[in-house]
């Protein structure tokens, strides 16, 4: 049971004589995830909040101790499922510095294009399910719409839309042909538009910023004490972002900025998300520009030279002996694996996404854990919205991202 | 080159399909009869009110489904309720675990007769890729299924075709379905009284 | 003024001295171990010295090694230092039959869940916890699920062809 008290007694001059508890429960409307909160409310005020988790716990640390590497990349994809190539890349970011494998600069921008894409993709999601539940349901159809187009540009290159299983250790699984290149330039082109738009329906909109602003804020130094990363930290003011601090993948290329807020309340993450999405856009264009710089042989490149690890082309797999005993063994993980412990982090949609492996040199990691920012950051709800309004409530717990997939992993 | 099986002889449209179809019945100047449970079915069909219970990924897909890229609504499904008692359509999209097997069970016994269940995603239909202690193998474990979705997650077109299926499941349902013996025996199997 | 690892080697060597031990660099990450009693004490130090400032727990996990005996779950703190930019691994070995381990939430707020889910999955008792119960499973699951002993499937389906399998 949980340790919490029910039916508070409120002081005297109070209008009620006990506090109400009301169960948030794990089916709520609108779709965020199964987290269940049991709220003790002084009228429309609250008192406390508790939170379970663990409604959708599918056990992939334990999952990922039988699969060999390549078979786990399936699984991180549903750790944030509206950004899975992050997930994707991250792990094989980690993998490769376990095996100490250097990608190619061509395959660095390219996974940048990628990443970034599915950070937009991420915050437009969390964007305008913040409009949805505070009334403003047009917002989310004008920018899932953009969403499609991202999504056919994952479609060019790995054929899934969302959990896409993206990517190889080393690279690419196939080179970004000119439909890719085309759907991209197409996106580049519409989606700032789109983005103008968006902004324009919510940043200065009267009845959005009374309710959103002053509402579930959070200091810089509570905020660190919880383990906030991502957005969520950058609105309470400390300009910590992983692909700045510890650049990955070649992000040290870049120029980009840090948007950070002041107060950590609900406006202040809205804004940071927004101005992110216009960073990412940048990103994208010098990466692209980058990607272009490349010609003749160079511009072939799309994996790193790794035979043990890379899976081989899938035309050599189905006529040649080798290439099909190259890919058995690789996909069921006879390659030698060096043993040892690592730990590697992406800056994910909501914040740092940790990878912690140990190796002992067989088949399937001997443990691998997730560090996963929306389950360390969701113990802080209670602080967020104590003495809050229940309708804060409810948005506070959309703009904070939680995806629950990677809450309870 | 592999010769090519299917979809290579082009398809005449037809109009069996047509939602505007008038269901086989006598006509006069007038007046038109049919059996009830057709007029009743061609009217619940076209206005079904689905519950999303949207989990995890093909939450997504289904959010998709309902943008307007996919439009779910011009399927009559544009008003999805979150009240169990005022829909008739249960999808389940996304992974049940066993911590969430009775909170489902207690969903779908708050809907009102007629109601259906669609599962979406391999997932909810079989338990998946997760193949582990704490998920739930398929939510035909604690609840009747009228049509399952394969894919993970699958296409909106797909969920589009798994919702045309319940219309067609709706649409020809007998009116004495609800209280005859054999499904009092699908529920008892159940363990729903 | 820049902190490599070896100036946090030397710094927990000359305040701890022998209940500090096992230094390694792995992938350029320091990692260390010590004796469970003073976690605590070495987690203070870490966070209150100026010199090291050691202040963002970025993760707490565990890891069952079923072969050493007397040293089966190691309860693994992953350390950050924001301003310096430098990453510390701490870890802290148990038994199975007392896995008591003092908690660091009084320290870091995050450390409250992760706690949790360390006992939820492996049976580490964080002594000092405010409320130690299991996060992510059921509540009525009497096992440790995490432990290398427990199988992965649920054994009580009755569906699944093991002869198809190969496990019959």
């Amino acid at each position: 049971m949980l340790l919490m008290e029910h039916n508070i007694k409120l002081p005297e001059g109070s209008i009620e004589k006990q506090t109400t508890t009301l169960n948030l429960g794990p089916t709520h409307p609108a779709t965020h995830g199964v987290f269940q909160n049991i709220l003790e409310l002084d009228g429309e005020r609250i008192v406390s909040a508790v939170q379970t988790v663990g409604y959708i716990h599918r056990a992939f640390e334990k999952l990922a101790e039988r699969r060999p590497l390549y078979q786990i990349t399936p699984i991180t994809d549903r750790l944030n499922y509206c950004s899975s190539p992050i997930n994707n890349m991250g792990w094989h970011m980690t993998c490769e510095k376990l095996l100490n494998v250097k990608t190619p600069k061509r395959v660095d921008y390219l996974r940048i294009i990628i990443m970034e894409l599915a950070r937009i993709s991420d915050h437009l999601i969390c964007n305008s399910i913040v409009g949805v539940d505070s009334g403003a349901y047009t917002g989310f159809l004008y920018v899932m719409q953009s969403r499609e187009h991202i999504y056919e540009i994952y479609e060019e290159i790995c054929g899934s839309r969302l959990t896409t299983n993206i990517g190889r250790i080393g690279g690419f699984e196939r080179n970004f042909n000119a439909t890719a290149f085309n759907k991209l330039e197409k996106f580049l082109k519409e989606y700032p538009k789109v983005l103008k738009e968006f902004g324009d329906l919510f940043l200065r909109n009267r009845i959005f910023m009374d309710r959103l602003q002053k509402t579930g804020g959070i200091s810089a130094e509570r905020a660190l004490s919880y383990g906030f990363t991502g957005p969520n930290l950058r609105a309470a003011g400390v300009d910590y972002d992983v692909r700045v601090h510890s650049p990955y993948c070649s992000y040290e290329d870049f120029t980009f900025e840090i948007p950070v807020g002041n107060t950590g309340d609900n406006y202040d993450r809205f804004l940071v998300r927004d101005q992110e999405m216009w960073q990412s856009l940048s990103i994208i264009e010098q990466a692209y520009k980058k990607v272009q710089e490349f010609k003749g042989a160079e511009a072939e490149v799309f994996h790193a030279e790794v035979p043990e690890y890379y899976l081989p082309k899938k035309e050599d797999v189905y006529t040649k002996m080798e290439a099909l005993i190259w890919h058995f063994k690789i996909i069921m993980g006879e390659t030698a694996i060096p043993s040892g412990e690592v730990y590697h982090s992406v800056e994910g949609g909501n914040g740092e996404l940790g990878f912690y492996f140990i190796s002992d040199g067989g088949r399937t990691p001997y443990r691998l854990h997730f560090r996963r920012p929306s389950f360390i950051y969701y113990q802080a709800y209670e602080e967020l919205v104590k003495d809050g309004m229940l309708s804060d409530a409810i948005i506070t717990m959309s703009s904070l991202n939680l995806i629950a997939g990677e809450l309870d992993a | 080159m592999r010769p090519v099986r299917f979809n290579i002889n082009a398809k005449v449209a037809s109009t069996k399909d047509a939602i505007g179809q008038a269901p086989p019945g006598f006509e006069g100047e007038g007046f038109f009869t049919t059996k009830m449970s057709e007029v009743v079915g061609l009217a619940r069909k076209n206005s079904l009110w689905p519950l999303p219970f949207a989990t995890s990924c093909c939450g997504i897909e289904f959010m998709a489904t309902m943008a307007s890229h996919y439009d779910l609504s011009r399927f009559g499904a544009e008003r999805v309720g979150f009240s169990p008692r005022q829909c008739d359509l249960l999808m389940v999209m996304g992974t049940i675990s066993k911590k969430m097997g009775p909170v489902l069970r207690q969903v779908y016994l708050q809907m009102a007769e007629p109601r259906w269940v669609m599962a979406v995603g391999a997932c909810a239909s079989s338990g998946g890729i997760f193949d582990t202690y704490s998920v739930l193998q398929g939510i035909d474990q604690v609840i009747p299924v009228d049509v399952y979705v394969p894919g993970c997650p699958p296409r909106p077109e797909a969920i589009i075709d798994g919702f045309m299926r319940i219309q067609d499941l709706v649409g020809e349902e007998s009116i004495r379905r609800r209280n005859g013996d054999q499904y009092k025996a699908l529920l008892n199997s159940y363990g729903i009284e | 003024m820049a902190i490599s690892n070896s100036l946090i080697q030397e710094n927990l060597l000359e305040k701890f001295g022998e209940n500090v031990s096992n230094f390694q660099d792995t992938y350029e990450m320091l990692s260390f171990e010590s004796s469970k009693e003073i976690n605590l004490k070495v987690l203070q130090f870490l966070y209150e010295e100026d010199s090291l400032g050691f202040r963002f727990l970025t993760d707490l996990t565990a890891v069952h090694y079923p072969n050493q005996i007397g040293r089966e779950l190691a309860v693994v703190y992953h350390l950050h230092n924001l301003v310096e930019n430098i990453r510390l691994r701490f870890k802290v070995f148990t038994s199975i039959n007392e896995p008591n381990v003092f908690t660091a939430s009084k320290l870091f707020e995050s450390a409250n869940w992760m706690e949790r889910e360390t006992y939820d999955f492996f049976g580490v008792n964080f002594v000092g916890h405010p409320n130690l119960i299991r996060v992510l499973n059921v509540d009525e699951m009497d096992y440790f699920p995490l432990r290398k002993e427990y199988p992965l499937e649920d054994q009580t389906r009755i569906d699944k062809d093991d002869e198809m399998f190969g496990r019959g």
